[in-house]
């Protein structure tokens, strides 16, 4: 335990990620526990290899891009917090949020940012536009490998038409959030955290 | 479609045929066996007299003789196999049938059908299914490759709420059967009144278990929710215990006329020696055969009896004191499964899935045929009210059963169990030849025998059929699905399915299981203890390892076989760091043919979402993980990229601290620091030195992963040297071998020469079809800026002629 001490949880930081991501005391304590134990160099950061050890994110046709989600702009270790931060997407809204006045800035788990996520993992450029190419990236990821190139260039050529309004050969995040109006994200994007 | 059809029907007419023959044959030979034992007894007789020889007549020498009885039982038992396998075969000819009904009903009724010949023949039916054979050779077998191919992890996360459901449950459905019977029974006029309390307890023990060779058979096809196919088949096997204790109390007290209460917890008591014993058992003979497979290296050959012959061994001791077997062996099983695996050859491996897997095959194929025919050849006792209260009762109370018992267990789970899964898991309650077993095993004081055998049959057909027959199109149609497929654009088909994968992956990474923190403590200590012990070779890998190892062994030796979609011509799955294509495409428009056809494409060809196991065990395959397979070897390339990475940094870092501990001068040294440096790169190393071991003597074509995998080495170790100060350098020069490979591992050193010399030829044509993503990857190693000094280097590089 004794290179260990200096990345023990504090009280006041998770009070901090308390307020900051809304998850309970447990949970967070729970989650910790799960950042340890993938912090195979007991630095108190994550690093990209240390997802990638993860044999079912291996399996899975995004894992690159779910990982990379984790790392703010060019950097390659997270710590606690960013860990913390980006896994509050994924907290289930709850009732008693819904019909909060968004007043004070948004929650991390509202539906705009869960949105936002699942847009992030398509843009990877950051220019809040999702590209043919960027589109064709992530289509080839998720497809056996039966399809040849046209038949996916044509779907990806149909999305975006089905989603552009204003006519840049691209879907801007307001279009994107046009699209998904109909569809549950609150569920789909959500995450039962355990206790 | 006609001619193996008709030439399977005419075989299956000259087996029955030849069965009828057999069984005919056995009948004569009986008679003649008595005149033969009638004849020698005169002979006898004549011997103790002076005996004069030359009395003899001379017998000419026989030129052909046939001597039946002597290889009667073991022509017949082959015999009776191979029919059952020619139905098996038979019903997969026909696909569409086997969609509907389920295999065992299929092979029930061809039983029957061949009972119904041999009774109008007047035969009796081999005593195959008397309790001993079937409890001492059938059973084993098929719980064994239950207990083998149990998907560990769903079973563990999910062990409460299986125990739960096989104790409390079916002692619930036993006692509510029982009293319900029992007060059917004081009805004047169905005219059982004679049933008491005791004998009715003991039917519905019988009757209540949840037999799960039915249900797995049952189950096959459907595509129930994961949980509720795991929660069903556990309890099928671990009901055991309950049935057994049950049966035992039961039994005893009804010889006794007084139920006392302190027969109660003396059940109660039994229960817990029962269940504990045979998990006893089945973990300390699981033990054993661990530690036993570490030792076999130099025995590869009979390495699969060591797992055959110690489940049996547990089965039977577990047996010897009236312990629940099935319990003992499904613990074997599970306990021994994965230290054997680490310690056995491949093959040896390959081997024992097989064998267990053909055995069980055909146990319960003769299982379910035997059920059919003594179905029709033993003695029946008829009473409509009787035997049809029985199925009402078993289905109510399994009904009632599963709601009470799934509002109770459900705040405790994580996924908890919706109406539909509770459905199904009434629905799914098949009984079958177990209980048909132990209705045999009834002792026969119990004078109403004739109509609980009678019972128990109807209930088994009645659950295999029906149940099983109607439960897929239930299942289907409680499934359908409302949203209406042309509504959905194709912006939220994909989107969608990228939201599931997204949460998939997320849950992965919080390791979102309740059980967590036991299964990472168990992992410590399996890793302290348990696996210095047990495994002969116990380094410790990182799970990605030992995954890959399992997806890549394999899949570089099925490549050349199986036919994977055609991979080599896929375009290489993009990945963050690659270049983006410029391109800008007119406006099309689309039909709606033409997008109908494009939600065909993606709903056929999307990724779905990995299930939480390993697809299941259908009963005729091996565990299917080729499309996971397909995914890693497509994100192969940039895994691989990252993991190089980390090697690098603590390549490096390693090899500074070395290099201040080590000043080898001399080539034999640097082995073990040959060996520091393998042990410490991540993933690809332990591949190396591991699995090429092995590999070796396998595939004479060179499977194409672990080349490249070794570039990765080759590179890192260049690299090192390459980035380091001089006097490392110099080191590193020294080290390397110039003329003449490392002593040692003269083996790795001659594998690593050979990836230079081939990287040479990657612009030529490889002699392996190497897929273009690959060749894609090598170049964007040269191009990217670590790349130079690896360039420079690996053109010098190759040591003597590429090939040795």
């Amino acid at each position: 335990m004794g290179s260990r001490a200096s990345t023990l949880l504090r009280e006041e930081e998770i009070e901090e990620i308390k307020k900051e991501t809304g998850f309970s005391h447990s949970q967070i304590t729970r989650l910790y526990s799960r950042f340890t134990s993938l912090d195979k160099g007991e630095n108190g950061t994550l690093s990209r290899e240390d997802f990638q050890r993860i044999p079912e994110l291996a399996i899975n046709p995004l894992g690159d891009r779910i990982i990379n989600a984790f790392f703010p702009e060019g950097e390659d270790q997270v710590n606690f917090r960013g860990f913390m931060r980006t896994l509050a997407h994924f907290r289930p809204i709850e009732d008693s949020e819904k019909n909060k006045n968004t007043s004070t800035s948004e929650p991390l788990n509202s539906r705009t940012n869960k949105l936002l996520f699942a847009f992030r993992l398509y843009d990877l450029d950051r220019d809040d536009k999702i590209s043919r190419d960027e589109l064709l990236q992530v289509l080839r990821m998720m497809v056996g490998v039966n399809i040849s190139d046209e038949q996916l260039g044509s779907i990806a050529d149909r999305t975006i038409q089905e989603a552009d309004t204003n006519g840049d050969s691209s879907i801007s995040f307001n279009e994107f959030i046009k699209v998904l109006e109909k569809v549950d994200v609150e569920q789909k994007m959500s995450i039962r955290f355990l206790h | 479609m006609c001619g193996p059809v008709l030439s399977h029907r005419q075989d299956l007419l000259v087996l029955l045929l030849l069965s009828l023959c057999s069984s005919g044959g056995k009948c004569e030979i009986q008679k003649s066996e008595s005149t033969a034992s009638a004849s020698e007894s005169p002979f006898h007789n004549e011997i103790d007299q002076p005996q004069a020889f030359p009395d003899e007549e001379r017998a000419s020498l026989p030129v052909f003789t046939m001597d039946y009885p002597r290889i009667q039982v073991p022509f017949e038992f082959t015999l009776w196999v191979l029919l059952a396998s020619f139905a098996k075969i038979g019903f997969h000819i026909y696909q569409k049938i086997t969609i509907w009904i389920p295999e065992s009903c299929l092979l029930i009724a061809i039983g029957l059908i061949v009972g119904a010949i041999m009774h109008s023949v007047k035969e009796e039916p081999p005593a195959v299914l008397t309790s001993n054979v079937f409890f001492l050779y059938m059973l084993p077998l098929i719980v064994l490759e239950n207990g083998y191919f149990m998907p560990t992890r769903p079973f563990f996360e999910n062990v409460g709420t299986v125990l739960w459901y096989a104790v409390v449950g079916t002692l619930w459905n036993s006692i509510g059967i029982g009293l319900s019977l029992f007060a059917i029974c004081q009805f004047e006029v169905f005219g059982v009144q004679d049933i008491n309390l005791q004998e009715n307890l003991l039917f519905a023990s019988i009757i209540s278990a949840v037999d799960p060779v039915a249900v797995l058979a049952v189950f096959d096809d459907i595509d129930v929710n994961e949980q509720t196919h795991i929660v069903i088949f556990g309890e099928g096997l671990f009901n055991d215990a309950v049935t057994v204790v049950l049966y035992s109390m039961f039994s005893f007290v009804a010889d006794m006329s007084a139920f006392e209460s302190s027969d109660v917890f003396l059940g109660v008591a039994r229960f817990f020696v029962v269940g504990a014993g045979g998990l006893l058992f089945g973990l300390v003979f699981g033990f054993v055969a661990a530690f036993t497979t570490r030792f076999t290296h130099n025995a590869r050959q009979i390495e699969p009896l060591f797992v055959f012959m110690f489940s049996y061994l547990a089965y039977l001791a577990a047996e010897l004191f009236a312990i629940s077997s099935v319990l003992a062996i499904i613990t074997c099983a599970i306990t021994m499964k994965y230290y054997v695996e680490e310690n056995v050859s491949q093959r040896s491996c390959t081997t024992i899935r097989h064998v267990i897997k053909m055995l069980a095959t055909i146990s319960e194929t003769l299982i379910f045929f035997f059920l059919g025919v003594v179905t029709i050849t033993t003695e029946h006792e008829w009473n409509w009210a009787y035997i049809l209260f029985t199925l009402l009762f078993a289905l109510l109370w399994r009904g009632i059963g599963i709601l009470v018992l799934s509002q109770i267990v459900n705040p405790f789970r994580t996924i908890q169990f919706t109406f539909k899964d509770q459905f199904g898991l009434a629905y799914g309650g098949v009984r079958g030849a177990i209980c048909f077993a132990l209705v045999f095993t009834l002792p026969d004081s119990i004078n109403r025998k004739n109509l609980f055998v009678t019972a128990s049959i109807a209930i088994i057909i009645f659950t295999v059929f029906i149940q099983g027959i109607s439960i897929r199109p239930i299942i289907e149609y409680i499934n359908i699905r409302r949203t209406n497929k042309d509504l959905d654009t194709i912006n939220v088909e994909i989107h969608n399915r990228v939201m599931e994968h997204i949460v998939c992956g997320i849950e992965d990474l919080c390791g979102q299981w309740s059980h967590y923190y036991w299964k990472d403590k168990f992992k410590k200590f399996n890793d302290r203890f348990l696996r210095r012990i047990l495994l002969r070779d116990s380094r410790a890998e990182s799970s990605i390892v030992s995954l890959y190892k399992k997806l890549e062994l394999q899949t570089a030796i099925d490549l050349l076989d199986t036919p994977v979609g055609d991979l080599s011509a896929a375009p290489s799955i993009v990945s963050l760091y690659d270049e983006r294509k410029n391109s800008s495409q007119p406006q099309k428009n689309f039909l709606t043919e033409d997008v109908r056809k494009m939600h065909d494409i993606l709903s056929k060809n999307m990724y779905k979402i990995r299930e939480r196991t390993m697809a299941y065990t259908n009963k005729l395959n091996q565990p299917d993980n080729s499309r996971a397979r397909e995914i890693l070897i497509r994100r192969h390339a940039s895994i691989r990229r990252s993991l190089r990475a980390a090697s690098f940094r603590e390549m490096v870092s390693l090899f500074l601290k070395a290099t201040h501990a080590h000043r080898p001068q001399t080539a034999s040294q640097t082995v073990p620091l040959h060996r520091v440096l393998i042990l410490h790169l991540p993933a690809c190393s332990e591949f190396v030195s591991g699995e090429l071991g092995r590999h070796r003597q396998h595939s004479s074509s060179r499977p194409i992963i672990p080349l490249r995998r070794l570039n990765t080495v080759k590179e890192s170790t260049r690299a090192v040297g390459q980035s380091d100060s001089s006097p490392e350098e110099d080191v590193l020069e020294e080290r390397h071998p110039r003329g003449h490979p490392v002593a040692a591992p003269r083996k790795l050193s001659s594998e690593w020469d050979q990836p230079p010399a081939e990287k040479e030829e990657t612009v030529a044509p490889p002699p392996l079809p190497v897929p273009p993503g690959w060749v894609a990857d090598s170049q964007n190693i040269r191009d990217n800026g670590a790349g130079d000094p690896l360039l420079g280097h690996l053109s010098q590089g190759s040591q003597e002629s590429g090939r040795s």
